[in-house]
Protein backbone atom coordinates (compact mmCIF):
# COMPACT_ATOMS: atom_id res chain seq x y z
CA UNK A 1 0.00 0.00 0.00
CA UNK A 2 1.16 3.32 -0.98
CA UNK A 3 -0.49 5.04 2.21
CA UNK A 4 1.10 7.98 4.09
CA UNK A 5 -0.10 8.57 6.60
CA UNK A 6 -2.99 6.89 8.50
CA UNK A 7 -5.80 7.35 11.05
CA UNK A 8 -6.89 4.69 12.97
CA UNK A 9 -10.22 4.77 15.43
CA UNK A 10 -9.74 8.05 16.71
CA UNK A 11 -11.35 9.45 19.46
CA UNK A 12 -11.45 12.96 21.34
CA UNK A 13 -13.43 13.95 24.07
CA UNK A 14 -13.93 17.17 26.20
CA UNK A 15 -16.09 16.52 29.53
CA UNK A 16 -17.52 13.85 28.06
CA UNK A 17 -18.63 15.24 25.11
CA UNK A 18 -17.22 13.63 21.91
CA UNK A 19 -15.77 16.08 19.27
CA UNK A 20 -14.20 13.51 16.98
CA UNK A 21 -14.95 9.77 16.28
CA UNK A 22 -13.25 8.77 12.83
CA UNK A 23 -13.07 4.86 12.27
CA UNK A 24 -10.00 5.39 9.86
CA UNK A 25 -8.51 8.26 8.06
CA UNK A 26 -5.73 7.67 5.38
CA UNK A 27 -3.95 9.64 2.53
CA UNK A 28 -2.30 7.98 -0.28
CA UNK A 29 0.94 9.22 -1.30
CA UNK A 30 0.71 12.46 -3.79
CA UNK A 31 -3.37 12.34 -3.02
CA UNK A 32 -4.82 15.86 -1.81
CA UNK A 33 -7.65 14.84 0.55
CA UNK A 34 -9.87 17.16 1.43
CA UNK A 35 -11.59 17.12 4.60
CA UNK A 36 -15.47 19.93 4.59
CA UNK A 37 -17.79 20.39 7.24
CA UNK A 38 -18.82 23.03 8.70
CA UNK A 39 -18.07 24.75 11.93
CA UNK A 40 -17.38 22.94 14.70
CA UNK A 41 -17.47 19.63 13.12
CA UNK A 42 -14.26 18.83 14.48
CA UNK A 43 -12.06 19.09 11.15
CA UNK A 44 -9.53 21.36 13.10
CA UNK A 45 -9.31 18.70 16.23
CA UNK A 46 -8.76 15.86 12.83
CA UNK A 47 -6.16 17.92 11.46
CA UNK A 48 -3.99 18.10 14.59
CA UNK A 49 -4.54 14.75 15.87
CA UNK A 50 -3.03 13.89 12.27
CA UNK A 51 -0.63 16.33 12.22
CA UNK A 52 0.73 14.88 16.19
CA UNK A 53 0.10 18.23 17.72
CA UNK A 54 -2.80 16.72 19.84
CA UNK A 55 -3.16 13.43 21.44
CA UNK A 56 -6.82 11.89 21.21
CA UNK A 57 -8.29 9.84 24.23
CA UNK A 58 -8.19 6.85 21.75
CA UNK A 59 -6.40 5.97 18.69
CA UNK A 60 -3.49 5.84 16.48
CA UNK A 61 -1.15 7.14 13.74
CA UNK A 62 0.36 5.50 10.92
CA UNK A 63 2.94 6.91 8.96
CA UNK A 64 4.45 5.54 6.21
CA UNK A 65 2.75 1.95 8.05
CA UNK A 66 4.79 2.58 11.19
CA UNK A 67 2.65 2.99 14.32
CA UNK A 68 4.09 6.48 15.67
CA UNK A 69 4.72 6.12 19.58
CA UNK A 70 4.94 8.72 22.06
CA UNK A 71 8.93 8.98 21.53
CA UNK A 72 8.66 9.32 17.76
CA UNK A 73 6.26 11.93 17.99
CA UNK A 74 9.24 14.77 17.39
CA UNK A 75 10.77 12.41 14.60
CA UNK A 76 7.71 11.99 12.71
CA UNK A 77 6.22 15.85 13.09
CA UNK A 78 9.59 16.73 11.14
CA UNK A 79 8.73 15.23 8.55
CA UNK A 80 4.87 17.08 7.97
CA UNK A 81 4.35 20.85 7.67
CA UNK A 82 0.89 22.50 9.01
CA UNK A 83 -0.30 25.85 7.75
CA UNK A 84 -2.96 27.26 10.17
CA UNK A 85 -6.18 29.60 9.57
CA UNK A 86 -4.68 32.10 11.70
CA UNK A 87 -0.60 32.36 10.59
CA UNK A 88 0.74 32.83 13.39
CA UNK A 89 4.70 33.84 13.64
CA UNK A 90 7.32 33.92 16.62
CA UNK A 91 8.76 37.55 17.54
CA UNK A 92 11.45 38.07 14.95
CA UNK A 93 11.57 39.06 10.94
CA UNK A 94 9.86 37.13 7.68
CA UNK A 95 13.41 35.86 7.01
CA UNK A 96 13.96 34.16 10.59
CA UNK A 97 10.56 33.02 10.84
CA UNK A 98 11.04 30.48 7.63
CA UNK A 99 14.28 29.67 8.13
CA UNK A 100 13.92 28.73 12.07
CA UNK A 101 11.51 25.34 11.00
CA UNK A 102 14.64 24.11 8.97
CA UNK A 103 17.45 24.83 11.14
CA UNK A 104 15.48 23.22 14.20
CA UNK A 105 15.09 20.29 11.44
CA UNK A 106 18.88 20.06 11.20
CA UNK A 107 19.46 21.95 7.83
CA UNK A 108 22.49 24.62 8.18
CA UNK A 109 22.10 28.35 8.26
CA UNK A 110 23.22 28.24 4.53
CA UNK A 111 20.84 26.31 2.92
CA UNK A 112 17.95 27.02 5.06
CA UNK A 113 18.31 30.65 3.49
CA UNK A 114 18.76 29.67 0.26
CA UNK A 115 15.16 27.39 0.57
CA UNK A 116 13.94 30.34 2.25
CA UNK A 117 14.46 32.79 -0.51
CA UNK A 118 13.36 29.92 -3.21
CA UNK A 119 10.24 29.74 -1.70
CA UNK A 120 9.39 33.21 -0.57
CA UNK A 121 9.86 34.24 -4.29
CA UNK A 122 7.58 31.47 -5.61
CA UNK A 123 5.06 33.10 -3.46
CA UNK A 124 5.74 36.77 -4.39
CA UNK A 125 6.72 37.26 -1.07
CA UNK A 126 10.57 37.75 -1.60
CA UNK A 127 10.52 41.84 -0.66
CA UNK A 128 8.83 40.73 2.41
CA UNK A 129 12.18 38.80 3.48
CA UNK A 130 13.02 41.30 6.28
CA UNK A 131 10.01 42.68 7.37
CA UNK A 132 8.71 42.07 11.01
CA UNK A 133 6.68 39.00 10.50
CA UNK A 134 3.60 40.41 12.84
CA UNK A 135 3.78 43.34 10.97
CA UNK A 136 2.56 41.89 8.15
CA UNK A 137 -0.95 41.99 6.65
CA UNK A 138 -3.57 39.14 6.54
CA UNK A 139 -2.61 38.05 3.14
CA UNK A 140 0.86 38.82 3.02
CA UNK A 141 1.53 36.46 6.24
CA UNK A 142 -0.45 33.58 4.84
CA UNK A 143 2.04 33.93 1.54
CA UNK A 144 4.70 33.95 3.86
CA UNK A 145 3.13 31.19 6.20
CA UNK A 146 2.89 28.96 2.94
CA UNK A 147 6.53 29.62 1.93
CA UNK A 148 7.22 28.67 5.31
CA UNK A 149 5.45 25.04 4.95
CA UNK A 150 6.63 24.31 1.77
CA UNK A 151 10.15 25.30 2.60
CA UNK A 152 10.32 22.28 4.98
CA UNK A 153 9.87 20.18 2.38
CA UNK A 154 7.78 17.58 4.05
CA UNK A 155 6.45 14.75 3.34
CA UNK A 156 2.93 15.24 4.23
CA UNK A 157 1.37 18.73 4.32
CA UNK A 158 -1.74 19.52 6.48
CA UNK A 159 -3.59 23.00 5.55
CA UNK A 160 -6.08 24.18 8.31
CA UNK A 161 -8.66 26.38 5.91
CA UNK A 162 -5.45 28.86 5.00
CA UNK A 163 -7.66 31.17 2.55
CA UNK A 164 -11.29 31.26 4.91
CA UNK A 165 -9.60 34.84 6.19
CA UNK A 166 -8.42 36.38 3.31
CA UNK A 167 -10.64 39.28 0.48
CA UNK A 168 -11.74 37.51 -2.80
CA UNK A 169 -8.76 39.24 -4.93
CA UNK A 170 -5.82 38.03 -2.38
CA UNK A 171 -7.33 34.36 -2.35
CA UNK A 172 -7.65 34.12 -6.01
CA UNK A 173 -4.01 34.99 -6.26
CA UNK A 174 -2.72 33.03 -3.35
CA UNK A 175 -4.66 29.90 -4.35
CA UNK A 176 -3.12 30.07 -8.09
CA UNK A 177 0.17 29.93 -6.18
CA UNK A 178 -0.54 27.37 -3.95
CA UNK A 179 -1.86 24.99 -6.55
CA UNK A 180 1.46 25.72 -8.52
CA UNK A 181 3.47 24.50 -5.77
CA UNK A 182 1.63 21.51 -4.64
CA UNK A 183 1.43 20.81 -8.34
CA UNK A 184 5.45 21.18 -8.98
CA UNK A 185 6.02 19.42 -5.20
CA UNK A 186 3.12 16.66 -5.46
CA UNK A 187 3.50 16.64 -1.25
CA UNK A 188 0.82 14.54 0.13
CA UNK A 189 -1.78 16.78 1.68
CA UNK A 190 -5.00 17.39 3.91
CA UNK A 191 -6.67 19.99 3.54
CA UNK A 192 -9.19 21.12 5.95
CA UNK A 193 -12.11 23.40 4.51
CA UNK A 194 -15.73 24.99 4.59
CA UNK A 195 -15.68 25.87 0.96
CA UNK A 196 -16.88 23.05 -1.14
CA UNK A 197 -15.38 25.42 -4.37
CA UNK A 198 -12.00 24.36 -2.85
CA UNK A 199 -12.70 20.86 -2.59
CA UNK A 200 -13.68 21.02 -6.13
CA UNK A 201 -10.52 23.20 -7.01
CA UNK A 202 -7.59 20.75 -5.48
CA UNK A 203 -8.99 17.59 -3.93
CA UNK A 204 -8.71 13.81 -5.48
CA UNK A 205 -10.42 12.61 -2.35
CA UNK A 206 -12.27 14.27 0.57
CA UNK A 207 -14.28 13.03 3.86
CA UNK A 208 -17.08 15.00 4.93
CA UNK A 209 -17.62 15.38 8.83
CA UNK A 210 -20.30 16.99 10.62
CA UNK A 211 -20.68 16.33 14.54
CA UNK A 212 -17.18 14.67 14.49
CA UNK A 213 -18.62 11.68 12.22
CA UNK A 214 -17.51 10.68 8.95
CA UNK A 215 -20.22 11.14 6.67
CA UNK A 216 -19.49 10.27 3.69
CA UNK A 217 -16.31 9.63 1.68
CA UNK A 218 -15.25 9.78 -2.15
CA UNK A 219 -14.30 11.64 -4.84
CA UNK A 220 -15.35 15.55 -4.88
CA UNK A 221 -17.82 14.38 -7.66
CA UNK A 222 -19.54 11.73 -5.95
CA UNK A 223 -20.40 14.32 -3.25
CA UNK A 224 -21.67 17.12 -4.88
CA UNK A 225 -23.72 14.47 -7.36
CA UNK A 226 -24.85 11.90 -4.32
CA UNK A 227 -24.53 12.88 -1.21
CA UNK A 228 -25.89 10.22 1.01
CA UNK A 229 -27.55 12.09 4.04
CA UNK A 230 -30.20 14.71 4.17
CA UNK A 231 -28.07 17.04 6.03
CA UNK A 232 -25.70 16.51 3.30
CA UNK A 233 -27.87 17.61 0.86
CA UNK A 234 -29.07 20.74 3.16
CA UNK A 235 -25.15 21.80 3.52
CA UNK A 236 -24.52 21.19 -0.25
CA UNK A 237 -27.92 23.28 -1.33
CA UNK A 238 -27.10 25.72 1.28
CA UNK A 239 -23.62 26.06 -0.37
CA UNK A 240 -25.44 26.58 -3.93
CA UNK A 241 -27.51 28.75 -3.04
CA UNK A 242 -24.95 31.09 -1.10
CA UNK A 243 -22.62 30.46 -4.72
CA UNK A 244 -26.28 32.02 -6.55
CA UNK A 245 -27.09 34.92 -4.68
CA UNK A 246 -23.11 35.91 -5.10
CA UNK A 247 -23.52 35.30 -8.36
CA UNK A 248 -26.27 37.24 -9.03
CA UNK A 249 -24.92 40.49 -7.11
CA UNK A 250 -22.23 40.83 -9.14
CA UNK B 1 16.71 68.53 54.97
CA UNK B 2 20.65 69.31 55.91
CA UNK B 3 20.96 65.51 56.64
CA UNK B 4 19.39 64.79 53.57
CA UNK B 5 21.56 66.88 51.31
CA UNK B 6 25.12 65.76 53.22
CA UNK B 7 24.00 62.04 52.70
CA UNK B 8 23.56 62.85 48.84
CA UNK B 9 27.06 64.78 49.21
CA UNK B 10 28.98 61.90 50.96
CA UNK B 11 27.41 59.04 48.02
CA UNK B 12 28.54 61.12 45.31
CA UNK B 13 31.85 61.67 47.16
CA UNK B 14 32.30 57.89 47.96
CA UNK B 15 31.58 56.64 44.23
CA UNK B 16 33.85 59.66 42.97
CA UNK B 17 36.93 58.90 45.36
CA UNK B 18 36.44 55.14 44.41
CA UNK B 19 35.60 54.35 48.59
CA UNK B 20 36.82 50.81 49.06
CA UNK B 21 34.60 49.55 51.40
CA UNK B 22 31.79 51.15 49.39
CA UNK B 23 32.73 49.73 46.12
CA UNK B 24 33.38 46.57 48.29
CA UNK B 25 29.70 46.17 50.38
CA UNK B 26 28.41 47.41 46.65
CA UNK B 27 29.76 44.39 44.57
CA UNK B 28 29.52 42.11 47.18
CA UNK B 29 25.97 43.09 47.41
CA UNK B 30 25.23 42.24 43.57
CA UNK B 31 27.17 39.12 43.53
CA UNK B 32 24.79 37.66 45.92
CA UNK B 33 22.13 38.60 45.41
CA UNK B 34 22.78 38.05 41.40
CA UNK B 35 23.81 34.36 42.20
CA UNK B 36 20.37 34.42 44.28
CA UNK B 37 18.99 35.77 40.88
CA UNK B 38 20.32 33.40 38.58
CA UNK B 39 19.61 30.34 40.55
CA UNK B 40 15.99 31.17 41.36
CA UNK B 41 15.14 31.66 37.60
CA UNK B 42 17.38 28.07 37.06
CA UNK B 43 14.83 26.95 39.20
CA UNK B 44 11.78 28.52 37.99
CA UNK B 45 12.02 28.05 34.41
CA UNK B 46 11.91 24.62 33.93
CA UNK B 47 9.05 24.50 36.84
CA UNK B 48 7.19 27.30 35.08
CA UNK B 49 7.08 25.57 31.24
CA UNK B 50 5.76 22.91 33.10
CA UNK B 51 2.96 24.45 35.18
CA UNK B 52 2.54 26.69 32.24
CA UNK B 53 2.09 24.08 29.19
CA UNK B 54 0.68 20.80 31.26
CA UNK B 55 -2.40 20.48 32.89
CA UNK B 56 -2.30 18.44 36.05
CA UNK B 57 -4.48 17.77 39.34
CA UNK B 58 -3.20 20.79 42.29
CA UNK B 59 -2.11 23.26 39.19
CA UNK B 60 -4.23 25.90 40.83
CA UNK B 61 -3.20 25.57 44.01
CA UNK B 62 0.68 25.37 42.80
CA UNK B 63 0.24 28.41 41.58
CA UNK B 64 -1.46 29.82 44.30
CA UNK B 65 1.15 28.94 46.40
CA UNK B 66 3.63 30.76 44.03
CA UNK B 67 1.97 33.63 44.59
CA UNK B 68 1.48 33.44 47.97
CA UNK B 69 5.28 33.10 48.32
CA UNK B 70 5.37 36.41 46.68
CA UNK B 71 4.80 37.88 49.46
CA UNK B 72 7.12 36.05 51.71
CA UNK B 73 8.30 38.12 54.89
CA UNK B 74 12.49 38.10 54.01
CA UNK B 75 12.35 37.69 57.96
CA UNK B 76 10.20 34.32 58.18
CA UNK B 77 13.09 33.44 55.52
CA UNK B 78 15.53 34.10 57.92
CA UNK B 79 14.40 32.58 60.57
CA UNK B 80 13.63 28.88 58.32
CA UNK B 81 17.28 28.97 57.04
CA UNK B 82 18.40 29.31 60.18
CA UNK B 83 17.09 26.92 61.79
CA UNK B 84 18.02 25.13 59.07
CA UNK B 85 21.62 26.25 58.82
CA UNK B 86 21.96 26.52 62.85
CA UNK B 87 24.83 23.95 63.71
CA UNK B 88 23.05 22.02 66.01
CA UNK B 89 20.18 22.56 62.51
CA UNK B 90 19.46 19.66 59.87
CA UNK B 91 21.89 20.77 57.52
CA UNK B 92 24.41 22.19 60.80
CA UNK B 93 26.99 20.34 59.75
CA UNK B 94 27.27 22.05 56.20
CA UNK B 95 29.05 24.94 58.32
CA UNK B 96 27.35 27.62 55.93
CA UNK B 97 25.81 29.93 58.91
CA UNK B 98 26.89 33.30 58.81
CA UNK B 99 28.53 32.68 55.23
CA UNK B 100 28.01 34.20 52.21
CA UNK B 101 26.28 31.08 50.98
CA UNK B 102 23.71 31.42 53.90
CA UNK B 103 22.78 34.89 52.27
CA UNK B 104 22.54 33.40 48.76
CA UNK B 105 20.25 30.29 49.93
CA UNK B 106 17.87 32.85 51.67
CA UNK B 107 18.12 35.39 48.82
CA UNK B 108 16.81 32.74 46.25
CA UNK B 109 14.04 31.20 48.91
CA UNK B 110 12.82 34.78 48.50
CA UNK B 111 13.40 35.47 44.71
CA UNK B 112 11.81 31.69 43.49
CA UNK B 113 8.06 32.48 44.07
CA UNK B 114 8.59 35.74 42.30
CA UNK B 115 10.10 34.84 39.84
CA UNK B 116 8.08 31.88 39.33
CA UNK B 117 4.82 33.16 39.50
CA UNK B 118 5.82 35.77 36.50
CA UNK B 119 7.40 33.58 34.53
CA UNK B 120 4.37 31.16 34.48
CA UNK B 121 2.11 34.07 33.84
CA UNK B 122 4.49 34.92 30.95
CA UNK B 123 4.76 31.26 29.37
CA UNK B 124 0.79 31.09 30.01
CA UNK B 125 0.25 34.14 27.85
CA UNK B 126 1.97 32.93 24.63
CA UNK B 127 -1.03 32.13 22.47
CA UNK B 128 -1.68 28.57 22.49
CA UNK B 129 -1.81 28.44 18.91
CA UNK B 130 1.82 29.90 18.81
CA UNK B 131 2.69 26.34 20.90
CA UNK B 132 1.05 24.79 18.09
CA UNK B 133 3.14 26.43 15.60
CA UNK B 134 6.48 25.68 17.57
CA UNK B 135 5.59 22.44 17.53
CA UNK B 136 4.74 21.81 14.14
CA UNK B 137 8.07 22.86 13.05
CA UNK B 138 9.04 20.01 14.55
CA UNK B 139 10.81 21.71 17.75
CA UNK B 140 11.73 18.80 20.86
CA UNK B 141 10.43 19.93 24.39
CA UNK B 142 13.89 21.75 25.16
CA UNK B 143 13.75 23.79 22.10
CA UNK B 144 10.47 24.48 22.77
CA UNK B 145 11.28 25.92 25.81
CA UNK B 146 14.13 27.75 24.26
CA UNK B 147 11.23 29.49 22.02
CA UNK B 148 8.60 30.18 24.23
CA UNK B 149 11.32 31.68 26.87
CA UNK B 150 12.13 34.00 23.19
CA UNK B 151 8.86 34.57 22.64
CA UNK B 152 7.97 35.71 26.58
CA UNK B 153 11.93 37.17 26.95
CA UNK B 154 10.59 41.05 28.09
CA UNK B 155 7.76 39.96 30.31
CA UNK B 156 10.69 37.00 31.86
CA UNK B 157 13.16 39.99 31.97
CA UNK B 158 10.66 42.04 33.80
CA UNK B 159 10.17 38.84 36.30
CA UNK B 160 14.09 38.93 37.15
CA UNK B 161 14.07 42.31 37.78
CA UNK B 162 11.59 42.15 40.44
CA UNK B 163 13.20 38.97 41.63
CA UNK B 164 16.65 41.06 42.07
CA UNK B 165 14.46 44.01 43.34
CA UNK B 166 13.12 41.84 45.99
CA UNK B 167 16.52 40.47 46.92
CA UNK B 168 18.44 43.54 46.99
CA UNK B 169 16.15 45.05 48.52
CA UNK B 170 15.48 43.06 51.20
CA UNK B 171 17.67 43.50 55.17
CA UNK B 172 15.63 40.89 57.42
CA UNK B 173 17.11 37.43 55.63
CA UNK B 174 20.73 38.95 55.11
CA UNK B 175 21.02 39.78 58.18
CA UNK B 176 19.85 36.97 60.22
CA UNK B 177 21.77 34.19 58.05
CA UNK B 178 24.51 36.21 57.23
CA UNK B 179 25.20 38.13 60.49
CA UNK B 180 26.26 41.42 59.22
CA UNK B 181 30.05 40.65 59.05
CA UNK B 182 32.01 43.76 58.12
CA UNK B 183 34.06 42.68 54.94
CA UNK B 184 32.62 39.00 54.68
CA UNK B 185 29.06 39.19 54.97
CA UNK B 186 27.78 42.74 54.84
CA UNK B 187 25.76 44.01 52.04
CA UNK B 188 24.13 47.19 51.22
CA UNK B 189 20.66 46.87 53.40
CA UNK B 190 22.37 45.24 56.54
CA UNK B 191 25.23 48.04 56.51
CA UNK B 192 22.06 50.42 56.34
CA UNK B 193 20.80 49.20 59.50
CA UNK B 194 24.45 49.61 61.19
CA UNK B 195 24.94 52.73 60.19
CA UNK B 196 21.43 54.23 61.37
CA UNK B 197 21.67 52.47 64.68
CA UNK B 198 25.17 53.82 64.99
CA UNK B 199 23.64 57.49 64.47
CA UNK B 200 25.55 57.63 61.11
CA UNK B 201 22.69 58.89 59.42
CA UNK B 202 24.71 60.60 56.26
CA UNK B 203 26.33 57.43 55.80
CA UNK B 204 23.20 55.41 55.54
CA UNK B 205 22.00 57.81 53.52
CA UNK B 206 24.45 57.46 51.10
CA UNK B 207 24.22 53.63 51.42
CA UNK B 208 20.89 54.00 50.46
CA UNK B 209 21.17 56.42 47.37
CA UNK B 210 23.51 53.62 45.89
CA UNK B 211 21.15 51.45 46.24
CA UNK B 212 18.42 53.45 44.95
CA UNK B 213 20.89 54.08 42.45
CA UNK B 214 21.63 50.26 41.53
CA UNK B 215 17.71 49.78 41.20
CA UNK B 216 17.20 52.62 38.91
CA UNK B 217 20.16 51.27 36.55
CA UNK B 218 18.19 47.60 36.02
CA UNK B 219 15.37 49.26 35.62
CA UNK B 220 16.43 51.71 32.90
CA UNK B 221 18.43 48.87 31.20
CA UNK B 222 14.65 47.02 31.13
CA UNK B 223 13.30 50.46 29.78
CA UNK B 224 16.08 50.33 26.78
CA UNK B 225 15.06 46.75 26.03
CA UNK B 226 11.18 47.21 26.24
CA UNK B 227 11.49 50.30 23.66
CA UNK B 228 14.44 48.46 21.29
CA UNK B 229 11.24 45.56 20.85
CA UNK B 230 8.55 48.70 20.02
CA UNK B 231 11.47 49.88 17.32
CA UNK B 232 11.98 46.22 15.91
CA UNK B 233 8.27 45.34 15.44
CA UNK B 234 6.14 48.64 14.23
CA UNK B 235 9.57 50.68 12.93
CA UNK B 236 8.94 54.16 14.71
Amino acid sequence: MNTVIEGKDINVKSRERVLLDVKRIGLNKGEIFAVIGPNGAGKSTLLRVMALLQVPQRGEIYFKGEKVARKDRVRIRRKMAVVFQEPLFLNATVLENITLGLKIRGVNQRVAMEKAEYWLERFKAEKLSNRWARSLSGGEAQRVSLARAFALEPEVLFLDEPFSNLDVFIRESLIADFFEALKTTGITTLFITHDLEEVLLFANRVMVLMGGKVVQEGTPLELVENPLTDELKRFIQAWERSKAKMLHLL
Amino acid sequence: MDTIVEGVKKAVLMLVTLDADIYRITLFTLKVSGIATLISLAISLPVAFFIALKDFPGKKILISLANLGMGLPPTVVGLWVCLLLWRSGPLGRLRLIYTPTAIVIAQTVIATPVIMALVTAALQQVDKKLRWHIMALGATPLQMLFLMVREARYSILAAVIAGFGAVISEVGASMMVGGNIAGYTRVLTTAIVLETSKGNFEDALALSFILLLMAYLGTLALTYLQQRRHKDEYGN
